[in-house]
């Protein structure tokens, strides 16, 4: 079978790599123009469906707490070539039984569109919810940064570490652990400038992200 | 892991009574309605099995190979509208179903799969037969479900009847563990209200898609109707409210291979089907049109050919209850999510409130155009002599059982494709094929599902030789359970569409598309307790078919047919709806190249 996904998301990195970023967009706003043709359900302006350009959306689910729940989610998105950045996953609600899902994901407006009415069809999902898309929202990020060294390679990391705002969680004369979180941008930017001072390995969360505002997942 | 949760709004249990696992399961078949399962036993399913023998509402039909069970259940919902049932073993059972899940995944049939499974304190230990069956059907099924509380039982089973038929159709499996069918436990009935927690699929069109979709119809100079299996999905009901759209908007009408039936192939306003194998007139329709209206079909790549090049001119308007089929292939103009009766409904309910009227004017003009393409008859073919071709075999077929009540199976492969060109069908739920995944060995199974709902009707299976081959064993249960199928085999010894595409693709470099053995399907018919005929005459066609219908037994027909014959017209994969090879002669000027030839 002819498979035409991964052509499509060409400019961005395969899944699970992090994506170069350069090529990568964060999704505009949607246009006061667009919105008002968004008339009905299902709606996409087609100017936004044709924009061939790839952007970077967060999308997060709520869904319900089950086995294999994980794994049919990223199945879906493995099996039919979508690209992943991150995903992270908790339960959120015990007595529900629902768990939050959140992916870091990018592809053309037409490719998110996808992804967001595939998982609408999982059965266990309760609802989709375009974090990038659906109004202002907040994404944050941790990382644990391991950077070894001795001498000014030392100083200067932990100078860096404090514009970062990042903590250190673990020392020994050889070496720190930095805690820094953010949003990805942030995170990344980090990490870069850690290279050159004896990056020794990182350890990321994904992104966890939310809407800003009153209104919860669950109402639009 | 959490406890699953209950998703199903059930409340009432129906006393504090218990049973044990394997009746509970029954009982919840029954409440569903289920008539007849498809199966085939094993260790992890004996308690089910010892249940079975124990009541006699349910029947158990018997197949030969698991992968039989699931196309029989799938033959039996397509055929009745219900929802298919299958029951099989674990491990092997449940893998030899897999081919069977993911047809029914691909064509949107509603079908509950139960499979065994090893006891819980087992999984994960490679103990004998286990296979780990939600891990290897998730993505081949709607839905699955892994059962581990005896209390959860029954409100699963009533759960994945109701998964399966919902929303876009599809196959539910549930596994159930041999421990769990044997421990004691509640039954709870079926929900009144079909209320699920999370599985809502919106079925009720929103009122302004339809009001622009209708305003855009209206408008329209040069439409068409793009119709498919949603609408068979959706009911008898919306084939009939089709037809009436279809009369008040005088608009003219295409059906994919999977809608066929859908719409009287009787009526002057359908121009047969389209896509790769459909008619010119179908395809430069869709070429050329200014508004297309798609109810209930998922542009696939069939049917788009290329997609730069596709209905260029158009606005699009797509139907579908899937919203994810939505923008997938196509982008369209004006989506309408919601279920084809209700749409159709709505459609010609708004089409008369606002007494909009076709531009006749323009509409005129552009059935002209359509009764010009049409005259180039595009399924033209010679029969000449004594050889047989296949298209007339079909056809006579066709003219020999149209007055009666037929349901038509086939297997995939050229016959395929000539079974949907020369057998017009006039009501929905007669015509089961398998589109989407092509699976040969579809056709024999099917048919022995269909002819489990309707024992009186006719149900012929056109086959060819070599798919006849992959589930031929169904043969036996259909002489079982005495089920008079007819299994008419196009026999042109060669894989024909494959060997079609090595003469167009590869320079008629024949690599095992040849059959060197194949039985005598007389003997094998008759070794099997079936009727074997052969029929290699033209002039002796009629005979044999009237032969074939007078047995009430199963039969098979081995018609020795023209091995050359290939089926056009043809789209060659990458080439758009104007570029279609119409008959041999052409076929060397426009040789699939480039791009084309790493499509399928
Ligand atoms: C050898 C071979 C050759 C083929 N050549 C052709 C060809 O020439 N022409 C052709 O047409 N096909 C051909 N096919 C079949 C093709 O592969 C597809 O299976 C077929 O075109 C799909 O039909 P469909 O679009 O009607 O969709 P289906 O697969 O029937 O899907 C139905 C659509 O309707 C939606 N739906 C389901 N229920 C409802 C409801 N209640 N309300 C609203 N929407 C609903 C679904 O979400 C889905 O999008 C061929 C197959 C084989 C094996
Ligand atoms: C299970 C399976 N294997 C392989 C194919 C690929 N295939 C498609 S058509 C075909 C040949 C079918 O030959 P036959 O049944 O004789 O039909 P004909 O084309 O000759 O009418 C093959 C091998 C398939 N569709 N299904
Ligand atoms: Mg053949």
């Amino acid at each position: 079978m002819a498979k035409k996904k991964p052509a499509k998301t060409a400019k961005t990195a395969p899944v699970q790599k992090s994506a170069p970023k350069a090529s990568v967009k964060t999704a505009p706003r949607v246009m006061k123009e667009e919105q008002s043709s968004n008339l009905y359900e299902g709606m996409i302006p087609l100017a936004r469906l044709k924009d061939k350009d790839t952007y970077r959306h967060v999308v997060s689910l709520l869904v319900d707490n089950e086995a294999g729940v994980l794994a049919r989610v990223i199945g879906m998105i493995a099996g039919r070539g979508y690209n992943i950045e991150s995903l992270t996953v908790a339960e959120v609600d015990r007595e529900r039984q629902l768990s939050r899902i959140n992916i870091a994901t990018s592809g053309t407006h037409q490719t998110i569109e996808q992804v967001k009415a595939q998982l609408g069809r999982l059965v266990p999902v309760h609802v989709v919810r375009d974090l990038t898309d659906d109004g202002p929202s907040v994404a944050r990020e941790l990382a644990l940064v391991k950077v070894a060294g001795v001498g000014d390679k030392r100083v200067e990391a932990l100078r860096i570490g404090d514009i970062f705002r990042a903590n250190v969680v673990d020392s020994s004369t050889q070496s720190f652990v930095f805690e820094v979180v953010g949003n990805t941008d942030k995170v990344d930017a980090f990490i870069e400038l850690m290279k050159p001072l004896g990056l020794v390995e990182v350890s990321r969360t994904g992104v966890a992200a939310i809407a800003r505002g009153a209104a919860g997942i669950e109402k639009k | 892991m959490a406890e699953r949760a209950m998703t199903l709004d059930t409340t009432d249990t129906d006393s504090e009574q218990l049973y044990v696992g394997a009746r509970l399961v029954l009982k919840a078949l029954e409440e569903q309605g289920v008539e007849v399962v498809f199966g085939y036993p094993g260790g992890a399913v004996l308690p089910i099995y010892d249940e079975l023998f124990k009541q006699n509402k349910i029947r158990h039909v018997l197949v030969r190979h698991e992968q039989g069970a699931v196309h029989a259940a799938e033959g039996y919902a397509r055929s009745t509208g219900k929802v298919g049932c299958v029951l099989v073993t674990s491990g092997p059972g449940a893998t030899n179903a897999v081919t069977g899940l993911t047809d029914a995944l691909m064509d949107s049939i509603p079908i509950v799969c139960l499979t065994g499974q090893v006891p819980t304190h087992l999984i994960g230990n490679d103990a004998f037969q286990e296979a780990d069956t939600v891990g290897i059907t998730r993505p081949c099924t709607k839905h699955n479900y892994l059962v581990k509380d005896v209390n959860q039982l029954a409100q699963v089973v009533h759960e994945a009847f109701y998964v399966a038929r919902s929303g876009r159709p599809g196959p539910v499996v549930v596994d159930l563990p041999k421990d769990v069918a044997m421990a004691m436990g509640r039954y709870v009935t079926a929900p009144r209200r079909a209320q699920h927690k999370t599985y809502n699929p919106r079925t009720k069109p929103d009122p302004q898609a339809v009001a622009a979709a209708v305003k855009l119809m209206a408008s329209a100079k040069r439409p068409v109707f793009y119709t498919g299996g949603g609408i068979i999905n959706s009911g008898p009901r919306a084939s009939a409210l089709l037809r009436e759209l279809v009369n008040v908007t005088g608009f003219p009408i295409t059906s994919t291979l999977m809608g066929l039936g859908a719409f009287p192939a009787a009526d002057e306003k359908w121009l047969g089907m389209l896509g790769m194998h459909g008619t010119y007139e179908a395809n430069l329709a869709m070429h050329g049109c200014d508004v297309m209206i798609n109810i209930g079909a998922r542009f696939d790549d069939r049917i788009t050919g290329n997609l730069k090049f596709f209905a260029p001119e158009s606005k699009k308007i797509h139907v579908d209850i899937d919203a994810s089929s939505i923008n997938k292939n196509v982008i369209v103009d004006i989506p309408v999510i919601g279920d084809c009766a209700l749409v159709l409904e709505e459609m010609i309910a708004v089409w008369k409130k606002q007494r909009y009227q076709a531009d006749q004017k323009a509409l005129k003009t552009w059935w002209r155009q359509i009764e010009e393409w049409r005259g180039r008859d595009c399924l033209h073919y010679e029969q000449q002599g004594k050889i047989i071709k296949p298209q007339y075999a079909i056809q006579r077929l066709y003219e020999l059982t149209k007055k009666r009540e037929t349901y038509i199976t086939t297997e995939v492969g050229q016959h395929q494709m000539w079974a949907a060109q020369f057998y017009r069908f006039e009501q929905p739920n007669h015509w089961l094929t398998s589109g989407g995944l092509g699976t040969m060995g579809y056709g024999l199974p099917a048919a022995v599902g269909v002819q489990m709902a309707y024992p009186d009707a006719l149900v012929v299976d056109i086959a060819g030789e070599a798919s006849i081959m992959m589930n031929i064993q169904e043969l036996s249960t259909a002489v079982q359970y005495r089920l008079p199928v007819k299994v008419f085999i196009i026999n042109n010894k060669y894989m024909g569409m494959v060997r079609q595409w090595q003469e167009l693709l590869h320079g008629g470099r024949y690599s095992e598309s040849y059959s060197e053995t194949l039985p005598d399907f007389v003997k094998l018919a008759e070794a099997f307790g079936c009727v074997g005929m052969r029929c290699d005459d033209a002039a002796k066609m009629d005979d044999t078919i009237k032969e074939m219908i007078s047995i009430k037994r199963p039969v098979i027909v081995d018609v020795v047919v023209d091995q050359k014959e290939n089926c056009f017209p043809m789209i060659p994969s990458g080439k758009a709806h104007n570029e279609m090879i119409l008959g041999a002669q052409e076929k060397a000027e426009k040789a699939i190249t480039g791009e084309g030839l790493a499509l399928v």
